[in-house]
């Protein structure tokens, strides 16, 4: 594979990138991570340095990285999707073997003074990896068993390796991030079907599994299970986030209480609500207004990051563009859903609102790669 | 290898295709999430509302029972004991003056207590339980539990109450509790919330003070369920508070008993210590007050009588009086000449009854003079002459170091209120205090525990102390903390020649014994508890010459606030000293004759554990005055009683 097929000639070189960078999308990113600084300084009652400083700076810190990787041509990221899968993997091994234990599960890897979470990392290279595959494969064999089976692998092995950490949530989002890849390539929709068949009889297995010997999952996997399908069961105890996460929420109204005057947040009812559960301040103080107005940002992003998808003729870069776009969308959803009560709580953040390193710099990270596809993506 | 442009077109197509599918799985997806929030926020904001106004769940603090104060032995000299109080809550009662009215049939109250009360609850929120009456006894408790029908919103409730068995007899040593003020909040960073709970007590001075930590405990909490108004729904989860630590302390409660009484009305203070390990088994400042209003909130009346009172009942005279020690001082001097090598034991001063030194007359308390005397006799007659020739030679600096050596001018560390570190003055001390040159009659003053040098009673006892077992003995007031022995260090030799020591001990040995002794009317003719000690008369006033001229006015002829400070201590058995014992008598006139029989019967009823055996008194007339004053006395029940059963 050349990269001759991108007519290199019509593609802008130095400087001039700067020009072709997908602006809109720049702007929606900042406009939503400014709603998280708002917030982060909201619940810290007013405290800056407590959460919304150190998130500014890792906001600026991953803009300037942003930038450079738009400016990197997108056939570098193709060649070196396979080796960052590979890394990516090696990285996950290693956490098993030598992560720090954080929260019940084994996620972040400490090297000198960096710490790494790889499972994040894996999300945008395995989606670089799927997207070089299906560029590289003629697009008759797509829906071939053995060429089918073969991404179902890459997809299997780090979310294998991460489930074994465990992080039921990071690998429902691999699967479901690879999916939305091999979705875009064109596989036939009767794998799909399939799977699905599979995943609704696996639930029902993992469920029978309870409290036998083969049990599936951890107790308190299926304690969150339990109290999502019935919050009032355990008002105080596991239920108590969801409950007090739903009334924050309601109780925002239409235009919210205002501006820090949350009391939900401010009296301390709400847990962990400057990471996972900052949708619910965010609700409670701004009402439907705020919380419709980010969701309606969050579209847009989706919505720019599909518009650039669908204008790339290059199959890479189009398909690499779907998937950020699709873990990106998967990231919000999920954390709605679960602050909403409509599915479990498993501790995701935010995108771009919910304070924390790891998650913030890669999806940035994500988006840079994003406008390198948009900016190298195949003109005339 | 190029794609051919028909393999590029067929893929876009495809992925347009896909990518339009999915993004209408997204769309769904979305309008999934939007419609919910809309549910919840616009649907359903009232219900959220009302929850969100209504949270939720309140903490409730459960104030944990404060620990126990133990004598020596294990009797309870601090305890907490039940207090039942009546509370009403209007929202529940109704008409309140009518409740008020059926209330005041059971228990007894003023009317104008009643319009008080009637005042706070229509100030407080209805819902607010209000303090009707406390301290009830246990009839009127129940019988308001048996009328509660007929008396709606009034709930009998029961708490724990700090409580001092003993009355007066620790109220200095232990201080006593109080309601927290929000002056206490705002010294206290970072107060405990249960400090906040307004029936909370709180150390303010003495032992309550300084181990408020460990006794105060630890809070449980009860996880209620409240409406929006505050008002308790149920009860979700409780978990019970820790009780604080059980404090025992080196005290005897019965020995501290006899100190206080025989201490009387006079304003006076008398420190035991036991010699062997430093505990202070009596520590008795007089006159008492009785702590137990305190913690009831004192009337004003009382507060006054107590503070108007020119015997100062609530100074703790122990620790934070300091006076001139007087004679008493004199074993400071002498070893500190001993020490230096100025002088020997058998060194001999003359004494006409007065020197003059620098143009100054200073004069011995025996006109006549004292003739020749040696160290021993120094002490046996309290000749002022011997030490101030001694004085100038030692000089104040060795004199200084020896009354710190001895626990003079030191602070001692006892969870005790303001304890005062004394005076043992040096040049380098009257320089940096009046800036001005020590002068050598400041020596001579000092050297008769005069002028600048001031101790307290406890470093006196622990000055005897020190003489007496030649170690650096240190007070020490707590025994055990929750059954865990506080250790008692091997106290370090105080490097003091024993020969000296003996010789000082000799000294006191005679002030007791010999025909000539000062105190001989005090000894003690047991010979297993024969006793050593030392008189002292602290002036208060200055003797001018005119006076002495006219002669010196008798303590009797003064008025009570400038008659001589009577002081006195001493140790005992003289072979193998177990006790030391320290009492001064604020104007009290002559150490010998006043603090003497004081700190010996103290230091017999040590000895003895209890009452003596009237032999050990001297058979000329003591015996007789001796039984007439324990007749008098109302001596606590037994001084070792068996183990007391711990109220909670």
């Amino acid at each position: 594979m050349s990269y001759l097929n991108y007519h290199v000639a019509q593609v802008p070189s130095g400087w001039r990138k700067i020009l072709h960078l997908n602006w809109p999308l720049v702007f929606l990113v900042t406009a939503v991570s400014c709603i998280g600084f708002l917030m982060l300084y909201s619940v810290s009652g007013g405290d800056i340095d407590r959460w919304a400083m150190p998130q500014m700076e890792r906001f600026a810190a991953g803009m300037v990285l942003m930038f450079a990787l738009a400016f990197v041509p997108i056939w570098f990221w193709r060649s070196i999707s396979v080796i960052s899968y590979v890394i990516c993997v090696l990285l996950l091994v290693l956490v098993e073997i030598m992560g720090d234990i954080g929260m019940g599960a084994q996620r972040w890897l400490v090297l000198g003074p960096i710490r790494i979470q790889p499972s994040e990392l894996t999300k945008i290279a395995f989606v670089m990896t799927l997207a070089a595959y299906y560029d590289w494969l003629p697009v008759e064999k797509v829906s071939r068993p053995f060429w089918v089976l073969i991404p179902v692998l890459l997809i299997l092995l780090p979310t294998g390796l991460v489930l074994m950490q465990p992080d039921l949530g990071t690998s429902i989002m691999l699967i479901a991030g690879g999916g939305i890849v091999m979705f875009a390539a064109g596989v036939s929709l009767w794998y799909f079907a399939a799977v699905i068949a599979i995943v609704v009889a696996s639930v029902t297995a993992v469920m029978e599994s309870r409290g036998t010997d083969w049990q599936l999952l951890h107790d308190y996997q299926f304690k969150r299970i339990d109290t999502f399908l019935d919050p009032s069961s355990d008002p105080l105890g596991a239920g108590y986030n969801i409950a007090q996460a739903q009334i924050a929420l309601g109780s925002g109204g239409w235009s919210g209480r205002g501006f820090m005057q949350g009391t939900q947040s401010r009296l301390n009812f709400l847990p962990e609500k400057h990471t996972d559960f900052i949708f619910t301040s965010l609700a409670e103080e701004f009402g439907f207004v705020g919380a419709g107005s980010l969701l309606a940002l969050y579209v847009l992003i989706l919505g720019f990051c599909l518009h650039s998808a669908l204008t790339n003729r290059d199959r890479f870069a189009s398909l690499l563009t779907i998937g950020i776009a699709g873990t990106f969308f998967l990231y919000f959803s999920i954390n709605m859903a679960t602050v909403m009560g409509m599915l479990p709580a498993k501790g995701s953040p935010l995108p771009l609102v919910s304070y924390g390193g790891t998650s913030l710099m890669i999806l940035l990270m994500g988006f840079g790669i994003l406008q390198s596809a948009h900016v190298h993506r195949p003109r005339g | 290898m190029r794609k051919s442009d028909r393999e590029i077109v067929e893929s876009s197509r495809s992925i347009t295709r896909r990518v339009l599918m999915l993004g209408v799985i997204q769309a769904a997806v979305v309008s999934v999430l939007g419609l919910k929030l809309r549910s919840m926020q616009i649907e359903h904001a009232d219900e959220y509302r009302m929850l969100s106004d209504g949270n939720s769940i309140k903490i409730r603090l459960l104030p944990p029972a404060r620990g126990l104060i133990l004598d020596r032995h294990g009797t309870i000299i601090a305890g907490n004991e039940q207090n039942y109080r009546v509370t009403l809550t209007r929202e529940e009662a109704g008409d309140v003056s009518a409740v008020i009215a059926r209330l005041r049939r059971i228990i007894p109250m003023t009317d104008r207590q009643a319009a008080e009360i009637l005042e706070e609850i229509r100030k407080r929120s209805a819902v607010t339980p209000v303090m009707v009456a406390d301290r009830l006894s246990w009839s009127e408790f129940s019988s308001i539990a048996l009328n509660a029908p007929a008396l709606p919103g009034v709930t009998p409730e029961s708490g724990l109450s700090r409580s001092y068995p003993r009355g007066g007899d620790f109220s200095h040593v232990l201080g006593y509790v109080g309601p927290v003020s929000d002056y206490d909040l705002s010294k206290i960073e970072n107060p405990d919330p249960v400090l906040r709970l307004p029936e909370f007590q709180l150390g303010k001075v003495g032992m309550e003070a300084k181990l408020e930590e460990a006794l105060r405990g630890k809070a449980g909490a009860r996880r209620v369920e409240v409406n929006s108004a505050g008002r308790e729904m149920r009860e979700l989860s409780r978990q019970e508070g820790q009780q604080g630590a059980t404090v025992q302390t080196t005290l005897d409660a019965g020995l501290q008993n006899f100190a206080t009484q025989r201490l009387g009305e006079e304003s006076a203070a008398a420190v035991v210590i036991d010699v062997t390990n430093g505990d202070i088994v009596a520590i008795s400042s007089s006159p008492v007050f009785d702590p137990n209003k305190f913690v009831r909130g004192i009337s004003g009346p009382d507060y006054r009588m107590l503070m108007n009172h020119d015997h100062r009942p609530l100074a703790d005279k122990t620790v934070q009086g300091a006076y001139p020690p007087g004679s008493t001082f004199k074993m400071v001097t002498l070893l500190a000449g001993l020490e230096s090598g100025v002088i020997n034991p058998g060194s001999r001063f003359f004494c006409p009854g007065s020197l003059q030194v620098a143009g100054r007359k200073f004069h011995c308390w025996s006109r006549g003079g004292h003739g020749m005397v040696d160290a021993v006799q120094s002490l046996e007659r309290s000749c002022d002459v011997y030490y101030y020739e001694l004085a100038q030679r030692v000089g104040i600096d060795r004199i200084a170091a020896m009354a710190r050596k001895l626990g003079i001018g030191v602070k001692h560390d006892l969870p005790m209120s303001a304890i005062t570190e004394g005076i043992a003055p040096d040049r380098a001390w009257k320089r940096e205090r009046y800036g001005q040159e020590w002068q050598v009659g400041d020596s001579i003053n000092a050297s008769i525990g005069q002028g600048y040098v001031l101790a307290s009673p406890l470093q006196l006892a622990v000055m005897t102390a020190r003489v007496a077992t030649g170690r650096a003995v240190s007070p020490r007031l707590v025994k055990a903390i929750d059954g865990v022995p506080e250790p008692v260090p091997e106290w370090p030799e105080l490097g003091i020649n024993p020969l000296h020591l003996r010789t000082a001990r000799g000294g006191m040995d005679a002030v007791m014994n010999s025909s000539h002794g000062t105190a001989r009317r005090a000894r003690i003719i047991a010979p297993e508890w024969q006793m050593a000690g030392k008189t002292g008369t602290s002036q208060v006033r200055n003797i001018t010459a005119a006076e002495r001229a006219r002669g010196v006015i008798s303590n009797d002829q003064l008025p009570w606030n400038r008659r001589d400070h009577a002081l006195f201590v001493c140790f005992a058995p003289f072979d193998m000293p177990r006790y030391a014992v320290s009492v001064v008598v604020e104007h009290g006139g002559g150490g010998g004759a006043v603090a003497g029989p004081i700190a010996r019967d103290i230091l017999l009823y040590a000895l003895a554990g209890g009452l003596p055996p009237i032999s050990a008194y001297p058979d000329d007339g003591t015996r007789a005055k001796v039984q007439e004053m324990w007749s008098k006395m109302n001596l606590a029940p037994s001084a070792r009683p068996a183990e007391t059963r711990a109220k909670a």
